[in-house]
């Protein structure tokens, strides 16, 4: 046996990975009948269905052939979900300021090319825009500045 | 006339000045979107969702709509001068629509394009405001054993007619209604999928899964290819076709607000399908010699069906509850933020909320007109701005306003979880728009079984004896036969190899 489409082998996989991963859930749940339902029956139900589809479309992987899986560039995704982790990570303790900087510096280094200084622009034109219409403009809860400066930052008129 | 009663009122909210500034606030934002690369109207929508939720319900729900359909407009408008559909419903655009741009024709396009739009969104307003209050009320009458089969022919209806792989897409739908479930059962109060994470006890926001499968995948996704793009900006001197143009075009905006009307209207229709089929129509009517080198015809024909089919999609949203395309998903999902329960009864309970947001969709196509005759120039401009610099702004606004859902930082890791999945999904050709929709309707679903099973004393075969209940199966498993039958199934495969 030979895999002929790789691209809907793995998608089979994962399919019946998460069918019968619901379905395991499922069984800390009380079932019920088919009158009254309990909170297992439906996703066991559906559950069921995913694995059969992802069987099924991994059986037909071994018959039709199919591409292959394009490779994953794994750079830019890693480096965004830093950035972004970091940006929640910080935005409640440090505020918006710091957890942004974080954000768009770790973030551009994602793309192909990084220029300090335009990145450093466009942070700074971002951190205003974002003070001035989520925070003034919208009223979004979200401290502006690390909590020991905050007050000094509401004194100043750039937070709530 | 209740019809004319209806529209007044409807008018009477859309024209106060708070609503047409919001109104004009979405028509301007969706296309400033739909202009800058690489961000569909999904990912748009959902970083937007949060601005709206201070909003009174009415105004939240005309802003969006007018991004959805600022960004349909924004999307053509990149389809014609750079040959980069905005979204997938302007690809057929582009195939004329920037042959006529390297011909030094880019104007005439763009006014056909707009002229065509303003038409069709008006006549589908006046569809919508005749067929809407007739269909919810056949939908009032509705109990959950119809519910339950509606929804089941909604969620095949919108795998049909999307593209790709049709098993995989039902299995989208299946692994997203088990999604919509993560969270504490209505019923038993058990918590459902949590690990017992109490971020996860009122289930996994819809912002989230958007946010991560549509926005942060997608600009992972760009990033991966150093794409030199062709940007070609001719100098537009006059944006108004000849009447020579708008004669050749008469027809064709005529049938493709006819076709894409009727398309959107159906669950699973929408824009997408609209344009396509219209393209192929005008093709077969008449001379089609010329398509494809630059046809004006090519052009008003697609985009009139667009935006007709774009508008008529909100019937089975306004009347069913039902959504036919992620982006109607996604207003259903606003809709429940602002407290209003979607379905036939808005109708009834809510006029203003109904017929406001029927209105203000004509006020928002004239403003578009209005807006983009001047601001072409301005939208060509935002066309050269570098990826580089407008991905790192997405990734904020995605932060931001996935946080300010819940003031949850849980938040933005679950989206970073979904990211990455949406990703995976990219790579293994899975579809992530039939996920959303069956996100969206996974506890509708259930709470309708449940309760149609509790009737009929757990007795299955009440979905196949009660006559509406019947037919909507049948019609599900009648569009699933015709798919998978070997004729069609190569035509729908064409049909899609030409996008």
């Amino acid at each position: 046996m030979r895999i002929k489409a790789p691209k809907d082998f793995w998608a089979g996989l994962m399919f019946i990975v998460f069918g019968v991963g619901f379905m395991i859930g499922a069984t800390n749940y009380a079932m019920g009948s088919a009158v009254r339902m309990g909170p297992a029956y439906f996703p066991s139900v559906l559950g069921g269905l995913l694995a059969l589809l992802g069987l099924a479309i991994m059986i037909k992987s071994f018959v039709t052939s199919g591409e292959k899986v394009p490779a994953m560039v794994l750079r830019p995704l890693i480096l965004i979900l830093i950035a972004l982790v970091l940006f929640g990570l910080l935005l409640k303790p440090l505020g918006l300021v710091v957890a942004t900087a974080v954000l768009i510096f770790v973030g551009a280094l994602g793309g192909h090319e990084f220029r300090a200084r335009e990145v450093l622009i466009l942070y700074l034109a971002l951190v205003v825009f974002s003070v001035l219409v989520f925070v003034r403009g919208l009223g979004l809860p979200i401290p502006v500045c690390p909590a020991p400066a905050d007050d000094f930052c509401r004194k100043i008129g750039v937070g709530v | 006339m209740d019809l004319f009663a209806n529209l007044a009122l409807g008018f009477g909210v859309a024209l106060t000045p708070a609503n047409l500034v919001y109104c004009f606030l979405g028509a301007l934002l969706g296309t400033l979107i739909g202009v800058l690369p690489g961000i569909g109207p999904v990912a748009t929508i959902a970083m937007l969702l949060p601005v709206t939720f201070t909003l009174p319900p009415v105004s939240a729900l005309i802003m969006l709509a007018g991004i959805y359909y600022g960004a349909q407009y924004g999307g053509s408008t990149t389809a014609i001068l750079v040959n980069i559909p905005g979204e997938s419903s302007s690809v057929v655009t582009a195939l004329d629509g920037y042959k006529m741009a390297r011909q030094g024709r880019a104007g005439p396009a763009l006014g056909i394009a707009a002229i065509g739009s303003f038409f069709a969104g008006c006549v589908a307003t006046v569809v919508i405001a005749l067929f809407a209050p007739p269909l919810a009320e056949v939908a009032l009458k509705f109990g959950p054993t119809e519910y339950f089969s509606l929804m089941v022919l909604g969620l095949i209806a919108a795998v049909v007619l999307a593209h790709g792989s049709l098993i995989k897409a039902i299995a989208m739908v299946l692994l997203g209604l088990l999604l919509g479930l993560v969270g504490t059962d209505v019923n038993s109060g058990v918590a459902r999928y949590t690990f017992g994470l109490p971020e996860l006890s009122d289930g996994i926001g819809f912002v989230t899964v958007a946010m991560g499968m549509f926005g942060i995948a997608e600009i992972v996704t760009n990033l991966e290819h150093r794409g030199a793009r062709d940007v070609f900006v001719a100098k537009i001197t006059s944006i108004l076709p000849t009447v020579d143009d708008l004669k050749r075009s008469a027809g064709a905006i005529l049938r493709g607000t006819a076709l894409g009307s009727a398309l959107g209207i159906l669950p699973g229709g929408g824009a997408l399908l609209a344009s396509f089929a219209a393209y192929t129509l005008e093709k077969k009517v008449g001379d089609g010699s010329q398509f494809g080198k630059g046809e004006i015809r090519g052009v008003a024909a697609p985009e009139s069906a667009n935006n007709a089919g774009a508008q008529t999609s909100f019937i089975p949203l306004l009347t069913l509850g039902i959504p036919s395309n992620p982006v109607m998903a996604l207003m259903i999902g606003a809709m429940m933020i602002q407290g209003i329960a979607p379905g036939p009864q808005v109708m009834t309970e809510r006029p203003q909320l109904f017929w406001g947001m029927i209105a203000s969709m004509w006020v928002g196509n004239l403003m578009l007109v209005i807006l983009n005759l001047p601001l072409i120039g301005m939208w060509v401009k935002l066309l050269a701005v570098p990826y580089r610099l407008l991905f790192p702004c997405i990734l904020l606004f995605c932060g931001v306003g996935v946080y300010s859902v819940n003031n949850a930082s849980f938040d933005i890791y679950l989206m970073c979880v979904f990211a990455v999945f949406g990703y995976v999904c990219v790579k293994l050709e899975c579809e992530p728009a039939p996920l959303i929709l069956g996100f969206i309707l996974g506890p509708m679903m259930e709470e309708n079984l449940r309760r149609a099973m509790l009737l009929s004393r757990g007795d299955p075969s009440v979905f196949f004896t009660k006559p509406i209940s019947a037919v909507l199966l049948g019609m599900a498993l009648l569009l699933l036969l015709i798919v998978l039958s070997p004729a069609v199934k190569k035509k729908r495969e064409e049909a899609f190899q030409e996008a």
